[in-house]
């Protein structure tokens, strides 16, 4: 496909798209292979207390003597998963619903959004908690499954109304005088449309769930094994390393936090130069 | 001598670079004249109206004057020409449906237009207006959503008129009208003229048909320049421009059928203003070019009120 | 070949269907092989939804349109219908989706229609049908949407229609986006596919394209049938005062409005179709004064004795 290579060379020759990339697959890789070489746990005590960032401990320890360069790579891997689950399941219920809803229009419509209205007005975060404390949130999957499941509905919304917009263009109907069916046509014509646009919803769920499982984390609904970056901005909180002056423990997670966001948002800007062709020509 | 324009210029700032959308145009509009201006899109008709009233953004006046009752207009800054906006020339827009604030009244909204030029209503004479373009009285003490879409465009009509411009700019008002609506909207424009409320008119439009129903003239622009002006009956019977020729008998008439009459389109595509070509710029597609083409033919009047911008035409 | 009777299309709007609008009423006509029918209407006479109900993109609330005598509503493969009929719309900006080069619209009716047939075959297929519709492939293949004209875009997709074997072709309004000295070579090449066998539902509001091309004419008004029959009947010999408002309306070259006005008054005042004479041949609703010339009752106003129909046309939101 000539199509395919042609916008792949475009989108290299992109600065944005690249940069983007470039830092969310650096820290992707810190994730995944660094806790790989460290031969202890994160929350093990390995080191001097409070010490400065050195050789030894690139980040630095905690109050505890953590490492806090073992605890950010193990941190990093805990967010990215709960990101990735718990944004992934969330766009994927947005666009089931918000496609169908948009497309089939009618009854459809009305029920969908009826459903999608109700959850959406749902206090998340007490669900969350109620749920929490019936059932437990122990590892870092429960948490991305009820997170997921309660943080699609704006996208669904969102979704749909792109959908509405995009349903009445002559060229969907075209599709369907090709002999296209609606499933091919939503896939094929119209989602390709919004592709940037449904590129955005996942980072910004994707943002959202890191979020969420950070606030959760905060108070102690958290996973109760392993570590995540909220939880050590939380311990960094709770153990004053503000006041004393212990910036190597909280700016190492609110800037990954940061980072995996903002450049996933860089992403998405070079993105949309690179699926519009008439910002391509600018 | 109403309104004289001279060599007016005005390009458009895409990321692109600069569009020609008018490139030298010269013609003069006399009192109580309406005049048709036809041209296909992007010839720059368009463009024309608005500059003579407000550039956007995107506009940039180039060269070229714009005299209205002896009286230069800054077409330039749009600051200084706040002042003869409405009282001295104005415009009722191509989209005029949209151009109502939702959430004022009519009349509020008329009384706070009127209050920024420094004028008073008067609403015997208001209501008189109403009535001039079939409207009730009480649509003043109505919101825009309450109005239909063919109302609000009367609205606009009125509104635009009420200080008695010199000169009234109708953008493409009738354009998206059914026929009957057409006709009726194109009679009110008549009637504005008649009751003196306007001085002369330049109708822009794309259905020389239509225009020729109520213009006294009528000017073909053709890629950002004026091919040809002639009273209306003169360019609809006898024009003299190889495409006003062309573009005339390309339009099919109720009554005409294919079978019997075959007509045919001009071939060919306008060139791009971003780049034009030098000379005439209908050389590619006219059946008449020769050598002398590649040279600029001036605007040069032919015959009394009919210019011709074609060295075939001298 | 293509068959209207009693057609009717009701929209349901308001929370769950509770209010009808009712966008056709009772419409019956027939498009015939190598014959172009113009639908002439204005803004809100259901013109375009009768269109998209003979494209099957709007369902049919009420009587049948049939292809060959076989219900189209009915009709198991959509595929099959679709290589026979097929339609090109208005804006042709619309129909092609942006993101994607404009010659991807042959691309899909290959993938959907001739998987089998090879790229090369294909290209000089597609080659042949730019040549039927006079565009130079070099000029539009593997450009984008929005580097090319509207008249150019607009024949890429009758150009498209003509991949297929089409016998039926459904313009809705596919002039009037396009400038005047390009509009007649799209008509013409309307005309010429008519002389190959295809029948032409021409739906437009511009009378005078209506009469250039179309061989009969049906006008509506909202909803309904006024007036239809031959072309040169039906706009030399108007019958309905809604057809002689709609002629006497559009602007002409060479005549102008004001010249126009005995002419209107020379029409006939009372309405002779309210009433119909026992054993004048009627079809639907519609009155049949001379051989294939039907009309209908004029209205109130015009015939004292005819009451307005509720209408009203539904908006686009309540469309859905």
């Amino acid at each position: 496909m000539t199509g395919v290579r042609n916008a792949l060379r475009v989108a290299l020759r992109n600065g944005k798209l690249v940069a983007g990339l470039a830092v969310v697959l650096a820290l992707l890789l810190t994730a995944l292979v660094v806790p790989a070489t460290i031969a202890y746990g994160p929350n093990e005590y390995v080191g001097p207390a409070a010490a400065p960032p050195s050789a030894e401990y690139w980040f630095g320890t905690t109050t505890f003597g953590q490492d806090v360069f073992a605890q950010f790579a193990y941190g990093l891997r805990a967010t990215f998963l709960v990101g990735l689950l718990g944004g992934g399941l969330a766009a994927v219920i947005g666009m089931a619903v918000g496609f169908t809803a948009g497309y089939r229009g009618g009854l459809v419509d009305e029920i969908l959004n009826m459903i999608t209205n109700i959850v959406l007005v749902l206090p998340a975060l007490v669900v969350l908690l109620i749920v929490n404390a019936y059932l437990g949130v122990r590892d870092v999957g429960v948490q991305a499954l009820f997170i997921g499941l309660t943080s699609w509905p704006w996208a669904a919304r969102a979704i749909r109304a792109q959908t509405l917009s995009l349903r009445s263009r002559d060229f969907v109907d075209l599709a369907r005088l090709s002999g296209m069916r609606t499933p091919g046509i939503i896939v094929r014509e119209i989602a390709p449309n919004m592709s940037s646009y449904l590129f955005m919803t996942f980072i910004l769920l994707f943002g959202g769930s890191i979020l969420i499982a950070a606030s959760l984390d905060f108070i102690g609904l958290g996973p109760s094994q392993g570590v995540s970056l909220g939880l050590m901005l939380n311990n960094a909180a709770r153990w004053s390393a503000l006041h004393l002056g212990m910036w190597w423990w909280f700016v190492p997670p609110g800037a990954g936090i940061t980072a995996v966001v903002g450049s996933l948002y860089v992403v998405n800007v070079g993105l949309d130069e690179v699926f519009n062709p008439k910002l391509r020509e600018m | 001598m109403s309104l004289t324009v001279t060599d007016l210029r005005v390009h458009y700032r895409t990321p692109r670079g600069e569009v020609r959308a008018l490139d030298g145009v010269t013609f003069t509009v006399a009192d109580g004249e309406i005049m048709g201006l036809a041209g296909e899109s992007g010839s720059g008709k368009s463009t024309l109206g608005t500059s003579l009233v407000r550039l956007d953004g995107r506009m940039r006046h180039v060269g070229g004057t714009v005299e209205l009752d002896g009286v230069p207009l800054p077409v330039a800054d749009s600051a200084a020409m706040d002042r003869f906006r409405f009282r001295a020339v104005s415009v009722i827009p191509q989209y005029s449906m949209s151009a109502l604030n939702p959430t004022r009244k009519i009349g509020k909204m008329v009384a706070e237009l009127l209050a920024s030029r420094g004028e008073r209503p008067d609403r015997a004479e208001l209501e008189r207006r109403l009535a001039l373009v079939g409207l009730p009285p009480d649509v003043l003490g109505r919101y825009p959503i309450e109005l239909s879409g063919g109302m609000k465009q009367r609205v606009v009509m009125v509104v635009s008129t009420l200080l008695n411009p010199s000169l009234l700019i109708a953008d493409e008002v009738t354009s998206a009208l059914d026929v009957s609506s057409q006709k009726a909207v194109a009679g009110m424009l008549l009637g504005l003229r008649d009751e003196g409320l306007v001085t002369s008119m330049i109708m822009v439009t794309h259905d020389i048909s239509l225009v020729y129903q109520i213009a006294d003239t009528i000017a073909v622009m053709y890629a950002g320049r004026l091919a040809e002006k002639a009273p209306a009956d003169v360019i609809v019977t006898a024009p003299r421009h190889p495409y006003t020729r062309l573009l005339i008998s390309s339009l099919p008439e109720v009554g005409v059928r294919q079978a019997e009459r075959r007509l045919d389109g001009i071939p060919g595509t306008p060139p791009s203003l971003l780049d034009p070509p030098e000379g005439c710029r209908f050389r590619d597609r006219c059946p008449l070019a020769f050598d002398r083409c590649a040279e600029r033919p001036p605007f040069a009047e032919v015959a009394p009120g009919h210019s011709v911008a074609c060295w075939k035409a001298v | 070949m293509l068959r209207l009777d009693g057609v009717s299309k009701i929209y349901r709007a308001g929370p769950f269907g509770g209010r009808e609008l009712r966008a056709v009423s009772g419409v019956g006509f027939e498009v015939n092989a190598g014959e172009v029918v113009s639908l002439i209407g204005e803004s809100g006479s259901g013109k375009s939804t009768i269109g998209r109900m003979v494209l099957r993109l709007a369902s049919v609330t009420e009587g049948t349109i049939t292809f060959d005598g076989e219900d189209v509503s009915a009709i198991r493969s959509p595929k099959a219908y679709y290589r026979q009929v097929q339609g090109v719309f208005q804006d042709p900006f619309s129909g092609f989706n942006p993101i994607f080069a404009a010659d991807r619209v042959f691309e899909m009716i290959r993938r959907e229609y001739f998987p089998r047939v090879s790229r090369a075959a294909w290209r000089e297929r597609v080659e042949s049908a730019l040549a039927g519709v006079r565009l130079d492939p070099g000029q539009v293949l593997g450009r984008y949407p929005h580097q090319l004209s509207g008249g150019q875009l607009q024949r890429m997709l009758i150009a498209r229609a003509l991949l297929l074997d089409i016998r039926l072709l459904v313009a809705d309004e596919i002039i009037s986006m396009l400038d005047a000295s390009t509009r007649v070579d799209v008509l013409n090449l309307l005309a010429d596919l008519r002389s190959r066998g295809l029948g032409v539902l021409f739906v437009t509001h511009d009378l005078s394209l209506g009469t250039y091309v179309s061989d009969r004419t049906v006008v509506l008004r909202r909803g309904r049938i006024a007036e239809m029959g031959p072309t040169e009947r039906v706009f030399g010999d108007p019958l309905h005062p809604y057809t002689r408002t709609l002629l006497d309306s559009v602007p002409r070259l060479h005549v102008k409005w004001a010249e126009r006005r005995d002419e209107e008054r020379a029409g006939r005042t009372v309405c002779p179709f309210h009433d119909r004479a026992p054993g004048t041949p009627v079809r639907g609703d519609l009155a049949e004064p001379e051989k294939d010339h039907h009309v209908a009752c004029a209205g109130p106003g015009a015939c004292p004795a005819a009451e307005e129909p509720e209408f009203r046309q539904p908006s686009a939101k309540e469309r859905v």
